[in-house]
């Protein structure tokens, strides 16, 4: 592993000159569950091993634009700030409504962000919302802006009787950035970890992803996830014992717990952070939810280490320290918690119906 | 397709922005310019906070043009907290029972394409029973 160089010119860990934080936050699930155990009714006779137990399925009419809309408001909610302050709203996501026309135009009309902003799309699998912090982090930290609002949010699309319809799950979360001094929880610095590593991918006017199988094991989600933690951790001369929460990119419950293992992190660490099974992989959305669990419990000076994974593939770490802001903030809207209990199972047949793979035409 | 009506309409589909009016303080849904309560000229814009009541409903299994493939649904009148009576579809009910005088808070949900799957996508309000909150 060669970092890059320590020097104040090119510093491993990416800070910007004005501290930046997250000064609201705010989450959206879907209130439909598939459980896994109804895909391995259909497709194995109930004989496959189930990787989760159920995931979230977004209604007719939701997709990304509405569910962005609605997790972006809990965060303005949280903030308190007028939305005209902010400069960028930045909407990441595997699952965009349109191919062509941002998510994030919509998005800032709906929240009244509208027109003094920056407003594009971003994808990266399932790291296209913490690219979208990353840049946020960018914008307010150069002092170009005040607030900056990225969100990932994804509805995921499995392949009628892959490994991966299991969990295909939709939901995610958005975080308003703004100056450290403002913030609930501040960034103290991130590290990205990128390659042209081919594990997943779609190519264009095909409907569903391929992915490498065991391929996106080792060489991907591992090898990028444990790359960028260490290299985060050992630029801001930390150790997993100095964080009181992790949470890493969760595509099933195995791959994060056993991520968190060979970094050295606890269950008790990961526990609270760790969704899949309940909701299935959110895509952009997985580990930035997570941390929307986590900020909902967690204490004044807790130490976060949030780790995404994209396939393609890359990695951004977040190493972030929680304020005495968070205890009052966090009351000012629906918790995670809130949108998981919130659950109406549905059927094979229905789910079919709602992720429009009938052949209506 | 009507391209300019849905977008010279998407402040008050979005986001139930309407108008009070300066003489009398009554709050217009949809925003009309002009008071129904005084006649008198209303032009200031007003955000509604989402949160009304249901007034009366009905279930639609045979839908207008649009709406066929998400059959099938409820709509319905609400009355909004601040006084004004609108019409919208029921979401997230879950198979919960619909009752008059049921609390709801506005969304904003995808509504219909305009046209065919090459149109523009129409979103607007919906309303749905309050996300429940744990107690703290």
């Amino acid at each position: 592993m060669t970092l890059p160089s320590n020097s104040n010119l090119n510093p491993t860990l990416l800070k910007p000159f004005r501290p930046v934080g997250i000064v609201g936050y705010g989450a959206y699930v879907p209130r439909y569950r598939l459980p896994a155990r109804e895909v391995a009714r259909i497709w194995t006779e109930g004989q496959a091993a189930l990787p989760i137990k159920e995931k979230a399925v977004p209604g007719l009419d939701e997709d990304v634009v509405t569910m962005s809309i609605e997790a972006a408001r809990n965060a303005l909610a949280r903030a308190r700030i007028s939305p005209e302050e902010i400069r960028a709203v930045w909407v990441g996501s595997e699952s965009h409504p349109y191919a062509v026309k941002p998510t994030s135009t919509i998005v800032a009309e709906a929240i009244g962000a509208v027109p003094n902003t920056q407003a594009a799309d971003w994808e990266f699998a399932c790291k296209a919302g913490t690219e979208a912090m990353v840049a946020a982090i960018g914008l307010v930290g150069s002092g170009m802006a005040h607030y900056a609002l990225a969100i990932g949010m994804d509805t995921a699309q499995g392949r009628p009787g892959d490994a991966l319809e299991y969990t295909t799950g939709a939901g995610g979360a958005a975080y308003l950035l703004g100056p450290a001094e403002e913030s609930l929880a501040v960034i103290n610095g991130t590290f990205s970890y990128v390659t042209d590593t081919p594990d997943f991918w779609r190519r264009e006017y095909q409907r569903y992803p391929e992915h490498g199988q065991r391929f996106t094991g080792e060489p991907a989600y591992f090898k990028h996830i444990t790359e960028a933690a260490r290299a985060l951790m050992a630029a801001a001369n930390t150790t997993p014992a100095d964080y009181r929460y992790a949470v890493f990119h969760q595509p099933n419950a195995k791959f994060p717990q056993r991520v968190a293992e060979m970094l050295g992190f606890s269950k008790k660490q990961t526990a609270p952070g760790l969704l899949v099974s309940q909701i299935g992989n959110t895509y952009a959305g997985s580990a930035i939810i997570g941390l929307s669990a986590i900020l909902d419990i967690a204490e004044t000076g807790d130490h976060i280490l949030m780790v995404s994974f994209g396939s393609g593939a890359g990695s951004d770490a977040f190493d972030i320290r929680v304020t005495e802001a968070i205890t009052e903030r966090r009351e000012r809207a629906p918790k995670t918690a809130d949108y998981i209990a919130r659950r109406t199972e549905i059927d094979y047949a229905t789910y079919v119906r709602y992720r429009g793979k009938l052949a209506m035409k | 397709m009507e391209i300019s009506r849905h977008w010279r309409l998407n402040k008050q589909r979005y986001s139930l922005v309407g108008e009070i009016c300066p003489h009398c303080d009554a709050k217009l849904f949809p925003p009309r310019d002009i008071c129904p309560e005084c006649g008198h000229e209303a032009r200031h814009g007003y955000t509604f906070n989402g949160r009304g009541e249901v007034y009366s409903y009905t279930r639609i299994y045979d839908a207008p043009a649009g709406y066929e493939e998400t059959t099938p649904y409820t709509v319905a009148l609400i009355k909004l907290e601040e006084g004004p009576m609108l019409t919208a579809q029921l979401t997230d009910l879950g198979g919960q029972p619909v009752e008059i005088g049921m609390p709801v808070e506005m969304v904003t949900r995808r509504l219909r394409s305009d046209g065919d799957e090459r149109g523009m996508i129409v979103y607007g309000y919906k309303f749905r029973p309050l996300l429940a909150r744990q107690a703290t």
